[in-house]
């Protein structure tokens, strides 16, 4: 019988359809469904096949996100029940996520928090201008594996350095792995400024996170 | 005669349009992250919150604001001549903007420009009769980030004759181009009232103005140097997913640029603009070169020419393409929009040369889309039909021998009929074809980017302010942290 709910739970989130997906959490702990269960065998085979889907090019980023949504709306259900049992599901790594001092642009970093979500990474999306300080506090905060940051303009991408630096003075700087992206970024200046990882998209992303982690 | 002419949408649908633009200054209005501004807006009556930033703007503020604002103007070039009229449905070109890479053509590679490429745009751009303006194209990857901007347009007002499309990258920099401006007007007032350039400003999507682009507006209207609104929905990421959705997102985002401008000075020139883009669902890039987003641009295109009676004047960035290499893609992208734009009267295209979602930078792109240029202006030129009568004449004067080489008439039309191009087109007989070499078009244009850099004349400013410009120069370098500004290849 809770072979038929997880099928649910997964298409829910094939589905992108975050109330459904709230329903079946809901559902499986009234039914005293293991929420690790549910997470494991119903929702992330959801994910996972959202995210073959993307790969095969069927479905597209609108597609990925609202599945992510629909897993964010299941996790709000479960993780209070699993925290309150002293459990905790199953993470790669976690990420304090967000776009740089001085920069508002929200598009590109929310795709990778999405993306780095959907892919078993628990991320902390601090938002657009934060500034470096703010990275470090939250770092330390979250114990933070990985740092992302994001600036789309080449006036702001110097801030990124700045993060880099700040890591370094607060100490945490051997502690986390830091990752540079957006449109004006390269390898090179990833180098430059001395970060651990780069990608040009949100995908990328997923794969320097996991190498960064170690997976 | 009949100007061809194209239109997405009827009276209806652009009132319903307007009115849905005008219901979101209300509700949930606007975010302006600039003090000034926001005490401008909430003086004249809009209910601002300060801690929230948002700014609801009534109605009646922003109608005002469109009936204060100019219906045309034009920009001049550095003799003081009117060079481009915006208004009506004249259509002009510049190249497209502030590329941080260039296509290295020798190196059959991109890279980051230096002066020396900034200074061979200025000469094939000024070389180029069918490209109307030039535009600060190229950011010099030579100076410090900090001047990157300014540094441009410096580099533009030595070398230029005609008149300048540009913008900033910092709220401090707008005071140094004016000054920059200035030196070659001979006075602010010179300048005001011949402008040589206008200022691309930017809101972000959606309903956001950010500290720099208010600051540029505010300045902007209160020096006389016309302003270009930006407005950049990209669909389905930043602005909603349908050609009709983002242009209404458009015309909030311009109605609310338009009240700060305008009120800060009401009758500055402004110009109903935008930089919008279709969302690439599958990459998450922004591509220039979307159907979609052509259609998006021509549709508030029409939008701006119906918000007042003679229509405000309109840009759009067209003309782009989205390839890293001067390829097939890259002339279907770059004509579609040039001749789209055109048939809708934008008054001002922003895009020859541009490639790669705007980031880089190609002169032999640009001297192959200034064909593409020729060929859009010939399209709206229209078909000729005043003479009287259309062909009885010629037709019975060739009679049937058949040679219309022959006729006075062709010697008298042929020149005007069709758009002649440079030899980047290729029309040759395929021997003559082999015999020059057997070049693509991307080789042919690389040709004339040569020969048009030799061939360029340069130009002399006054002394006295050359001087001027370049003491500017050098005291804001300085300010940036650059001792020397580097080795010009023009002297």
């Amino acid at each position: 019988m809770s072979e038929e709910l997880y099928k649910q739970m997964a298409q829910a989130i094939i589905e992108g359809d975050d109330e459904a997906a709230a329903a079946l959490a809901q559902q499986a702990l009234d039914q005293g469904i293991d929420p690790l269960a549910a997470i494991n065998k119903g929702f992330t085979v959801g994910m996972d096949t959202v995210g073959e889907l993307y790969s095969t090019g069927e479905y597209f980023l609108p597609d990925l996100i609202l599945g992510g949504e629909a897993m964010k709306a299941a996790l709000a259900v479960l993780e209070p029940v699993l925290q309150a049992r002293g459990e905790a599901r199953e993470i790669l790594g976690t990420v304090v996520l967000g776009t740089v001092k001085g920069d508002i642009h929200e598009i590109g970093k929310a795709l990778v928090g999405s993306m780095l979500s959907a892919n078993g990474f628990q991320v902390y999306d601090l938002g657009i201008d934060i500034e470096a300080a703010v990275f470090v506090s939250k770092a330390r905060e979250h114990a933070a594996d990985i740092v992302a940051l994001s600036a789309l303009l080449t006036t702001t991408m110097l801030h990124q350095r700045d993060v880099i630096e700040h890591l370094a003075e607060a100490g945490l700087r051997d502690k986390v792995k830091v990752m540079v992206g957006g449109s004006p970024v390269t390898q090179e200046w990833a180098d430059k400024i001395g970060a651990d990882g780069f990608a040009e998209d949100a995908a990328g992303a997923v794969v320097v996170a996991k190498k960064l982690m170690g997976v | 005669m009949i100007r061809p002419k194209l239109q997405f949408l009827s009276s209806e649908t652009v009132d319903r349009v307007i009115n849905e633009a005008f219901e979101l200054l209300q509700n949930p209005g606007v975010r302006v992250h600039y003090d000034e501004a926001l005490k401008l807006l909430a003086d004249a009556g809009a209910e601002v919150d300060r801690k929230s930033r948002v700014a609801k703007i009534p109605r009646h503020l922003a109608e005002k604001a469109v009936e204060t604002a100019p219906g045309s103007f034009h920009l001049y070039n550095y003799a003081g001549e009117p060079a481009v009229h915006y208004g009506g449905d004249d259509v002009h070109y510049d190249p497209g903007s502030a590329a941080i890479e260039i296509a290295d053509y020798e190196a059959n590679r991109s890279r980051v420009p230096v002066t020396g490429d900034c200074e061979n745009f200025c000469r094939v751009a000024e070389m180029l009769p069918q490209i109307d303006a030039l535009a600060t194209s190229i950011v010099c990857g030579d100076v410090p980030q900090g001047m990157a901007d300014w540094y441009r347009l410096y580099l533009l007002l030595r070398y230029a004759r005609k008149p300048i499309v540009t913008g900033t990258f910092a709220i401090e920099s707008f005071p140094i181009m004016h000054q920059l401006l200035v030196a070659v007007a001979g006075s602010a007032e010179a300048l005001a009232e011949k402008p040589r350039a206008v200022f691309d400003v930017c809101p972000s999507p959606p309903l956001l103005w950010s500290d720099i682009t208010c600051a540029n507006l505010i300045d902007c209207a209160r020096t006389g140097v016309p302003a270009e609104l930006v407005s950049m929905p990209l669909m389905g990421a930043t602005g909603p997913a349908t050609v009709i959705g983002s242009a209404v997102q458009h015309a909030a985002e311009c109605l609310s640029g338009l009240t700060i401008h305008q009120l800060a000075k009401p009758g500055s020139p402004i110009v109903w603009g935008g930089s919008p883009a279709s969302f690439d669902m599958r990459t998450g890039t922004t591509p220039m070169g979307a159907m979609a987003t052509m259609m998006l641009d021509c549709t508030y295109t029409q939008i701006g020419k119906a918000i007042k009676p003679g229509g405000l004047p309109t840009h759009a960035y067209l003309g782009m393409a989205d390839t890293k290499i001067v390829d097939t893609q890259t002339g279907l992208e770059t004509a579609s929009g040039a001749i789209l734009g055109a048939l809708a009267g934008v008054n001002m295209m922003s895009g020859p040369g541009m490639m790669d979602f705007e980031s880089c930078f190609s002169l032999e792109k640009l001297v192959i889309d200034s064909e593409i240029v020729g060929m859009a202006k010939r399209l709206v030129a229209g078909v000729d039909d005043s003479e009287e009568p259309l062909a009885l004449n010629v037709m019975r004067e060739v009679g049937h021998a058949g040679n219309f080489l022959k006729s006075k008439h062709t010697r008298r039309h042929f020149r005007q009929e069709d758009y002649i191009p440079t030899e980047v087109i290729d029309r040759d007989f395929r021997q003559t074809w082999f015999d020059k070499g057997a070049l693509d078009i991307n080789g042919r244009a690389h040709r004339r980017v040569q020969e048009l850099i030799a061939t360029w004349q340069p130009f002399t400013l006054d002394d006295s302010v050359l001087r001027e410009l370049e003491a500017i120069a050098v005291h804001h370098a300085k300010a940036a942290g650059l001792d020397r500004l580097p080795e010009r290849t023009i002297k």
